[in-house]
């Protein structure tokens, strides 16, 4: 291991409880701070005074906040991660886990796809300066890139499910593959796949392109041509290499707008998922289930940033030094 | 859902403030440039002169008129209610303005600038703390922390801000929308600081070593002095690009706030609450215009800063001079 790394990766992990505390310290003030009490709802209208404090002593309401941030955090490393006021009794990771696998399914698939074929279609866009392929590329990819997916989605349905009729405008269906329930196949998920695959590819080719264009104006590829290299092997081993390495840094965007998107895709096409459950949640206040989902949401999210981070330190000796992609 | 992407955001310190009207001047030559901003300049000044340019208000119900046509008394039809389209859009217009530019203010400018220029320039111990509680926030999912931060609190403002009004016998604060306005662009404003303040500091570190900046300190110009009249000015054309990419960002994270009922609050106008009213596949089947219209003006919208974004960055950049 180069010198430098290795103090880089640890200080890229040290940082990761930090955030997670911060995090788990944001959603349990946020949780208790709730405008609504959900002992209260919990014991229903016509319960005594008495039976909701006991309840509250039960669940150990009434001891000191410090004490019980500590409580909440020893039940997160235990997996327990309270219960739903919603589905009554049901504890919250058996709610969220299956719906979570339902979103995963589809947006696995979004983000392999926006890469795909982004990538390759930006740098196609770049070598295509100056014709008038560009500016109709440039035009494209702008568009798909600025419809959010609230907009696309009814836009999508109205296409394809009212005027064409190919496709379900919503919901979700699972069949046995293997023994293994999955979504994925059927065409439930073509709309949601597409919402989302639309405007990350044209977000990608976008930043594609104008990393190609920088790479193509360097010294080593003027030279590589020179030498007599053919224009593919160009393209592929010196110019798309080298624009590759600031893409991991639109990897944690693309993340991160795939998880604002499942929520309104997941809205607005009646999709079981994750994100269909943190917004009937926040509708019915049930607080634990909130605080849960955005807990692991922040922690999937956290986890995968960091191992793009470490991977990027092995590819790319510069960051070790500077410390930190910006 | 944060503030623009400005990683790709990459001009180099430049043009002294006296060089602003070439820039101008070089923009208006470009009639994508032109046509962004005619629409964007046509969007904004329609909302922020809502109150005399918009036909109806925006709460104006015809129930004898539900769901019209476009016609020349409504030229883009009305609603479920019979509220006119264009009023309504015009409305939503100003919603996106305050949000937008209160957001940029405090969230782009006061903490995003400032965090950056300390930064940059005092280095050390202060740079790792601010640019460590940059990496944290960016290193959260944004939307599920601000749908959480929305959620609790948006009901304990509105209790505060109806002390407020017992307190101070204004009885307007509550009924202006004002609480939820205020805790929109705050939730953004607290996301969206972490990309201006990278993009400052790197500028500010390369600018610190610049001969007029170590000349001015050296003639005992202080601190602030140095920022705000030396490093600043020359951040302005960086901050133009980030600044107008972000008013695209943002338009859009108001919208899908309020599209989830945690934005702005009814009966305010907003095109979030506009596609809320328009989804469904029985209104996309039978009254399209419902989600055509804010679908429209926001696209437009959010377009024409991507595009005026883009333009800029190409006439400001210094190899395209």
């Amino acid at each position: 291991m180069p010198a430098g790394l290795a103090t880089y990766i640890i200080r890229r992990l040290l940082l990761l409880p930090v955030i997670l505390l911060i995090v788990s310290f944001a959603t349990f003030a946020l949780g208790r701070y709730a405008p609504v009490d959900y002992v209260e709802i919990q014991a229903g209208p016509r319960a005594q005074p008495e039976t909701i404090e006991r309840i509250r002593d039960e669940r150990g309401l009434n001891d000191p906040v410090p004490e019980q941030y500590m409580r909440y955090l020893g039940n997160v490393l235990t997996g327990d991660l309270g219960v739903s006021t919603r589905y009554q009794g049901f504890p919250v990771e058996d709610v969220i886990f299956p719906r979570m696998w339902i979103s995963l399914q589809y947006n696995a698939v979004v983000l392999v796809l926006t890469f795909a074929i982004g990538l390759p279609l930006g740098t196609w866009a770049a070598l295509r300066r100056g014709t008038w392929q560009d500016p109709l590329s440039i035009g494209v990819f702008l568009l798909f890139a600025s419809v959010p997916v609230l907009i696309s989605v009814p836009l999508l349905q109205w296409v394809f499910a009212v005027q064409l009729g190919v496709l379900p405008s919503g919901g979700w269906s699972e069949a046995e593959y293997l023994g293994v329930e999955l979504g994925i196949f059927s065409k439930h998920a073509v709309l949601p796949v597409l919402a989302l695959t639309l405007p990350g590819v044209a977000g990608i080719a976008r930043y594609m392109r104008g990393q190609v264009l920088e790479v193509l104006d360097q010294d080593f590829v003027r030279t590589a041509n020179a030498k007599g290299l053919k224009a593919g092997t160009v393209v592929t081993r010196h110019v798309a290499r080298n624009a590759l390495l600031p893409i991991v840094t639109i990897l944690g965007f693309e993340l991160s707008a795939l998880i604002g998107g499942s929520i309104f895709i997941e809205t607005l096409l009646g999709i079981p998922g994750i994100g269909l459950l943190a917004f009937e949640s926040i509708g019915s206040r049930d607080y634990d289930t909130i605080t849960a989902i955005v807990l692991v949401g922040s922690t999937i999210f956290v986890l995968t940033m960091l191992l793009i981070d470490i991977a990027y330190g092995f590819i790319d000796p510069r960051i070790r030094v500077e410390g930190s992609i910006s | 859902m944060s503030f623009a992407d400005t990683s790709s955001v990459a001009i180099e310190a430049a043009a002294p403030p006296s060089q602003n009207f070439r820039v101008l001047r070089r923009l208006l030559r470009r009639p994508v440039a032109v046509v962004a901003v005619v629409i964007i300049v046509t969007i904004y000044g329609a909302g922020i002169l809502a109150p005399w340019v918009a036909p109806y208000g925006f709460n104006e119900a015809d129930f004898t008129n539900r769901y019209a046509e476009p016609s020349l008394d409504h030229p883009l039809g009305t609603d479920r209610l019979g509220r006119d389209l264009l009023s309504r859009s015009i409305w939503s217009a100003q919603t996106t303005v305050i949000v937008s530019v209160a957001a940029v203010l405090t969230g782009g400018l006061l903490l995003g600038v400032t965090a950056g220029l300390a930064a940059g320039y005092a280095g050390g111990r202060t740079d790792s703390i601010i640019m460590r509680a940059a990496d944290t926030f960016a290193s959260v999912p944004t939307l599920l922390l601000v749908l959480i931060i929305t959620a609790t609190l948006l009901p304990r403002i509105q209790s505060a801000a109806h002390d407020l009004e017992d307190l101070t016998g204004f009885d307007w604060i509550v009924s202006s929308g004002a609480p939820s306005y205020f805790l929109v662009f705050g939730a953004l404003a607290i996301f969206g600081w972490t990309g201006i303040a990278r993009v400052v500091r790197s500028q500010v570190l390369a600018l610190r070593q610049e001969p007029y900046v170590i000349a001015a300190r050296a003639s005992g110009a202080g601190t602030p002095r140095i920022l705000f009249l030396h490093l600043l000015p020359n951040l302005t054309n960086l901050l133009l690009v980030a600044f107008t990419l972000s008013f695209g960002a943002l338009a859009t994270a108001e919208v899908g706030l309020t599209f989830l009922g945690i934005g702005v609050q009814d009966p305010h106008p907003s095109f979030g609450r506009m596609v809320f009213e328009g989804v469904g596949v029985s209104n996309v089947r039978e009254h399209t215009t419902l989600i055509l219209v804010p679908a429209g003006f926001i696209v437009l919208l959010v377009m024409s800063f991507n595009l005026l974004g883009d333009q800029l960055t190409d006439v400001l950049s210094p190899r395209h001079r």
